[in-house]
């Protein structure tokens, strides 16, 4: 099994490499102009060079979308909770979520600026708004999914629902929890970046436009790969806490027989 | 094979010859759903249960027995009729029964021994206590039935390390942990092997012998009724009445070897007759 990972491992990062100098070669080959596709080592001198200027407003990307991300979840599982324990509740509040979430998160950004004026709290509202539909989702689901017997058990033991939640429900979701967390904390990078381009001052989006408006395109591209070294950077961490907290649900595959 | 009693169940309450009544059920019926659409799952069924009594319950599928242990651990109220479980009439809140099923049910996230554990999470007097015990005593409780199922040194495994036998011994630990006076078993075994499942029948059959719960078990299997039950209530088919009633006085502990003896037998054929005339008599009623 770990020759087989190694090798798996070997060929994604050469895939990688592979990707970047296909690029290069591309665009000496071409003679591309940097106005319209800067060759990688290009955006990676400028990266290197534009780094201090940048810095500050990786910080505040970074600090955006974690605050997003962090009402987000918190909101998603409260309201997952709710609708997951209740029927009723699903049913009712279904169709208002689903509307909520079809909305391009896009179109509401001009919504909150015209509330809360340009800058951070747009970034941050419409990080929230795109992350925690998918983890109110999974929890609802995780709680949905708990076995009626066991639960019968617990009740013929005079279990409250509250009991039931605690020592079931929630920990039965983790895995769904953990899933949907890599997923909001990409959607909530996503949702910053967008604001932050539409409607800031500030922040790593709007170091884009800036740059695009000045026709500094590899300074544009280096804000590309900031972002995405970010977003693979936040999703494994999420992936490692996933993979401490919720070992369980991966190793049940190994079941011995009867 | 035989167990020895366990000493933290010495201060229970063993009926001897006791006649006090742990289950009462007196022309309960149960109905679910409503109007059109209402489907009666039990008519007007009583039944007397004592304290430390083995009651088995057999009868052709969908009969209602299900119906009558989620009475009596108050899950389900009756429609009309009553249901006194240990002298009070059932309310919504259930008077802390063991429960097994089918399905062992053990949470993938937790030990075995922390899995058996969980009741003592939930009922009181344990509950209070739990978060001072559960390292030391309640731990050791929990191995110590673990012992008793044959289970020894496997409290610190993963459900997923047991096998579908082992796991269904688990789910009657995590059932008797609280020392409940009473034990609701529908269908525990009905997913084993033939060998497996006779293995667990000495099994409960020493737990009971020890421990002397009331016991009700809901079954399929004949010969499971006739080696476990010192009663054994035959119902009929949908919605369920019991059609017989009958002692079983075969000697205890009981072995496998007896269910093949002619008395055993005999014991089978004339129960099998019954769900018999119940199965046809369903039938006919339903053309």
């Amino acid at each position: 099994m770990f020759g087989i990972d190694v090798r798996q491992k070997a060929w994604s990062a050469g895939l990688i490499v592979l990707f970047f100098v296909a690029w290069e070669l591309f665009c000496l080959m071409t003679g591309m102009s940097d106005l319209v596709l800067p060759r990688p080592s290009q955006v990676f001198v400028t990266l290197v060079q534009r780094f201090p200027v940048l810095w500050p407003h990786i910080v505040q990307t970074l600090a955006t979308t974690m605050l997003g991300f962090v009402l987000g979840v918190a909101l998603g599982v409260a309201l997952g909770a709710i609708i997951g324990v209740s029927k009723t509740a699903y049913d009712t509040c279904y169709p208002l979520l689903i509307g909520f979430s079809s909305i391009p998160k896009v179109a509401v950004v001009p919504i909150f600026v015209l509330w809360f004026g340009s800058g951070t709290v747009p970034a941050v509202l419409t990080a929230l708004s795109i992350c925690f539909f998918p983890i109110v989702v999974n929890i609802a689901t995780g709680l949905a999914t708990t076995e009626p017997e066991l639960e019968d058990v617990l009740k013929a033991l005079g279990a409250s629902k509250l009991d039931i939640l605690w020592n079931v429900g929630l920990p039965r979701t983790m895995p769904f929890f953990f899933a949907s967390l890599k997923v909001a904390i990409s959607y909530a990078f996503v949702g910053a970046v967008l604001s932050e381009t539409v409607a800031s001052n500030r922040g790593i989006g709007n170091v884009m436009m800036t740059a695009s408006s000045n026709f500094n395109v590899p300074l544009v591209f280096a804000g590309l790969f900031v972002l995405a070294g970010l977003g693979v950077a936040l999703y494994v961490v999420f992936s490692l806490i996933e993979g401490q907290v919720t070992g369980w649900a991966t190793r049940k595959n190994d079941v011995i027989a009867t | 094979m035989r167990m020895q009693p366990n000493a933290q169940f010495d201060g229970q309450p063993v009926p001897e010859g006791s006649a006090t009544t742990a289950i009462e059920l007196s022309e309960a019926s149960v109905t679910f759903g409503r109007g059109d659409r209402a489907v009666p799952a039990l008519s007007k069924t009583t039944l007397k249960i004592a304290d430390g009594e083995f009651v088995a319950l057999v009868g052709p599928s969908g009969c209602g027995k299900s119906t009558i242990l989620r009475l009596v651990s108050g899950l389900v109220q009756p429609t009309s009729g009553v249901v006194i479980v240990g002298g009070r009439e059932v309310a919504a809140r259930a008077m802390r029964v063991g429960m097994a099923f089918q399905n062992p049910t053990m949470l993938p996230w937790m030990t075995i021994e922390r899995n058996i554990m969980l009741p003592l999470k939930i009922v009181e007097p344990f509950r209070s206590k739990f978060r001072k015990l559960r390292k030391t005593e309640f731990r050791d409780k929990a191995n110590a039935l673990l012992e008793q199922v044959g289970l020894k040194g496997f409290g610190n495994r993963y459900p997923w390390q047991l096998s579908g036998g082992m796991l269904q011994r688990a789910n009657l630990c995590r059932a008797l942990i609280h020392e409940p006076r009473m034990l609701l078993l529908d269908e525990p075994f009905g997913a084993l092997d033939q060998f497996t499942r006779e293995e667990l029948w000495a099994i409960l059959q020493n737990l009971w012998m020890t421990h002397k719960p009331t016991v009700l078990l809901v079954t399929h299997d004949l010969r499971e009724a006739g080696f476990l039950a010192s009663r054994i209530c035959v119902m009929s088919a949908r919605p369920g009445r019991i059609l017989d009633d009958s002692r079983v006085d075969f000697a205890r502990p009981r072995t496998v070897a007896m269910t093949f003896e002619p008395d055993f037998v005999a014991l089978n054929q004339k129960l099998r007759a019954f769900i018999e005339d119940a199965r046809s008599a369903a039938q006919q009623g339903a053309d």
